[in-house]
């Protein structure tokens, strides 16, 4: 008996041990992404975008000399499984650094968590201006606000010819932030502000509120959704005989999955993104676009999903040299590495700078924005 | 019955504008009708589903909105991936519900007759679980459309205008609810669901199969749920939470219609599409879904046993 139990002591042990050395074989970094629920189709795209950069990665070197391990968690469209799986990440796997959450209420969900165990946060998608002003230090942001958007666009609201303008969007942060952004900078180009709807992330009918916009009237409807309720509003849009012009905020539309599932419905809508697959040559870093999209289309992955996916890929990318920098895979030298970094990615030259209050300050990249168009069911350049 | 009326409270034209104007509400108004009916006619088809099983078995069926999930699956599957027709795979995919249902409550429910009904809601949520993560296991959770074979440009009727899927799905809708209504209070097969409903003991001591009625009472109700799923799913997405919010509505109608109640359920349907449309219309769209439940707690305050329940005997 006595020695039966040594011989598990031992096990126990030698298991114990060999756990330890697997674990300093690779460098882990967190991901929690929507994979199920309602923002399913574009966290298994952002998800996948990080594989292919981690594979990227490891192929060159990995980083430190080691192999660089995602572990991916499936925060399914909650806040509150967000939150769970942000604190797994951290305690049970101890990743030094996360990406994610997608959405920005599950991104601000995780925020205080971030604070409590002292783990920095790339935030990869989000664009509710919150995130990076509340003053949370641990948050680091690829992804343009929702205001970057609206500045952006500005100049566009004449050349289109907008006079007057409605809004749908979605009943949470990144929808009424961005509605809001649109809203001040088009009132600031003398637009007049129609109908402001807003929907449930789930909602599947939308009729009353596109009934609602309808008797509005006005020349252009801003939507902000991801792309399976984009589809359902295009359809139903036209179902519904509206003409105005639909112009979609936030990036998160996969214009070629669009055109596949919402058909005829999709053409003459106008779409801000992040990323131009379609057009190689007007992307700020060709060769970085060029291997990604090439890694993408090797995986025989969805090509709709390139617009959202990119974001995958950046964020690694931008996480691997933060590890690189910091020589060590402590959360705080990770931190202060962030700030420093200077990444080529496929959105452009990614680089951080100070948002919020001062002492707690936020890092904000300063990406590309782009307004691309759906014609005769092909994107074409606006 | 006037809470659900629309609220046009500032937004009656005045007398200075236009007769053009006065038009457009009207429009608007006619439009929100014309959405909550065909709207109603899927939530009745829902609601009348699940109010049989419970009416007859007293189960509280948590995997409807499963089922209704599983037929929109099946149409994916039958028209995307193997291009059958259409409408051959809009009836295949209600007769797999059919059997799917036939097998829940052979596996499932046959065993626990006369177990509580608290043990049996378990087992059914437990089955909802299961089923709901076997699709996204199946499926994944990226949302899937299916397409359909009617025109993409919509039937227009002056400023009104309705798609022809959707008018197609309000057709068979109400086609299926005269169906079950019939099947119900017209059949042998209905008489002895309602003896079953209204005394278990005495309708088997008098020959009636209970497993028998049973069996087919689940069946159908499940049916009608996949036969739901099948018609919206190519008007929506096919998602594997699709019936998470499906199946809360369709409670909620039983609740509105009287358990039990298939006259009342089909009521119900029309009054939550109604409610929700024009709710979401004149007041706030945000809400658009919490206002339906705020008038079922409304009625359930007046009413505790629902709109058209009938009395039922004890014992």
């Amino acid at each position: 008996m006595q020695s039966s139990l040594k011989s598990v002591i031992a096990a126990t042990g030698i298991l114990l041990f060999a756990s330890a050395a697997w674990a300093q074989d690779t460098v882990k970094v967190g991901v929690s992404e929507p994979l199920t629920g309602a923002f399913a189709a574009s966290g298994n795209y952002v998800t996948q975008g990080a594989q292919l950069a981690a594979d990227a990665i490891n192929k060159s070197g990995g980083v430190l000399g080691k192999k660089l391990e995602l572990i991916v968690e499936d925060n399914k469209s909650n806040p509150t499984e967000a939150v769970d799986t942000a604190e797994r990440l951290i305690v049970k796997d101890k990743v030094p650094v996360l990406m994610g959450a997608w959405s920005s209420t599950l991104t601000l969900a995780v925020m205080p968590k971030l604070e409590e165990y002292k783990v920095p946060l790339l935030v990869e998608t989000s664009s509710s201006g919150k995130i990076t002003t509340s003053g949370n230090p641990y948050i680091f942001r690829i992804s343009p606000t929702s205001e970057m958007e609206a500045t952006a666009f500005a100049p566009l609201a004449k050349s289109l010819g907008i006079k007057k303008a409605n809004f749908l969007v979605t009943n949470n942060d990144f929808g009424k932030g961005s509605m809001q952004e649109f809203t001040k900078m088009l009132k600031g180009q003398g637009v007049d502000i129609g109908a402001q709807e807003t929907m449930e992330p789930d909602a599947t009918d939308l009729s009353a509120q596109l009934a609602k916009i309808k008797a509005a009237g006005g020349d252009t409807l801003f939507v902000t959704t991801d792309v399976a309720q984009l589809t359902l509003i295009l359809k139903q849009a036209k179902d519904q005989q509206i003409t105005m012009r639909i112009i979609t905020t936030g990036g998160s539309v996969a214009p070629d999955q669009l055109i596949d599932q919402a058909g005829d419905a999709a053409n003459g809508s106008y779409h801000l993104v992040f990323f131009t697959p379609w057009f190689p040559d007007a992307v700020k870093n060709p060769d970085v676009a060029q291997n990604f999209t090439a890694a993408w289309k090797d995986k025989k992955y969805n090509v709709g999903g390139l617009t959202e996916g990119f974001r995958g890929w950046d964020g690694i990318y931008t996480i691997a040299a933060a590890i690189n920098g910091a020589g060590k895979t402590e959360p705080e030298a990770i931190r202060e590495a962030l700030w420093k970094v200077k990444v080529k990615g496929v959105n452009g030259d990614i680089s951080f700078i100070k948002q919020g209050p001062s002492g707690k300050e936020s890092g904000q990249n300063v990406p590309s924005v782009y307004l691309v168009k759906i014609e005769g069911g092909k994107v074409v350049k606006q | 019955m006037d809470l659900w009326k629309p609220q046009p409270v500032g937004r009656l034209p005045r007398f200075r504008q236009s007769l053009s104007r006065k038009s457009c509400v009207l429009d608007q108004l006619l439009q929100h009708c014309l959405n909550a009916l065909v709207l109603g006619g899927t939530y009745a088809l829902l609601g009348i589903g699940l109010t049989l099983i419970f009416g007859i078995m007293r189960v509280v069926n948590f995997t409807h909105g499963e089922l209704y999930s599983f037929g929109a699956y099946m149409m994916f599957m039958f028209v995307m991936l193997l291009h059958l027709d259409f409408f051959l795979s809009l009836v295949l995919a209600m007769l797999l519900g059919i059997a799917l249902g036939a097998a829940i409550e052979f596996l499932l429910l046959r065993k626990l007759r006369g177990a509580d009904i608290d043990t049996t809601m378990l087992v059914m949520i437990g089955a909802w679980i299961a089923m709901q993560n076997l699709e996204q296991l199946v499926w994944s959770g990226v949302a899937k459309s299916i397409k359909t074979p009617f025109p993409s440009s919509p039937l227009v009727m002056g400023a009104l205008s309705v798609s022809w899927n959707r008018l197609f799905v309000l057709a068979v809708a109400l086609g299926l609810i005269l169906c079950t209504y019939a099947l119900v209070n017209r059949t042998r097969l209905g008489r002895a669901m309602r003896a079953t409903f209204q005394d278990p003991d005495t309708a088997a001591l008098m020959g009636v199969d209970i497993g028998t009625i049973y069996m087919s009472t689940f069946a159908l109700g499940s049916g009608l749920a996949a036969a739901a799923g099948a018609l919206l799913g190519p008007i929506f997405v096919v998602t594997p939470t699709m019936g998470d919010l499906a199946s809360l509505k369709a409670f909620a109608i039983v609740i509105l219609g009287g358990l039990g109640n298939i006259v009342g359920a089909t009521i119900g349907g029309f009054i939550l599409a109604f409610i929700e449309e024009l709710g979401a219309g004149y007041i706030s769209s945000g809400y658009r879904d919490a206002m339906g439940f705020l008038l079922i707690i409304a009625i359930l305050l007046v009413r505790p046993t629902g709109l058209f329940s009938r009395k039922e005997r004890i014992g």
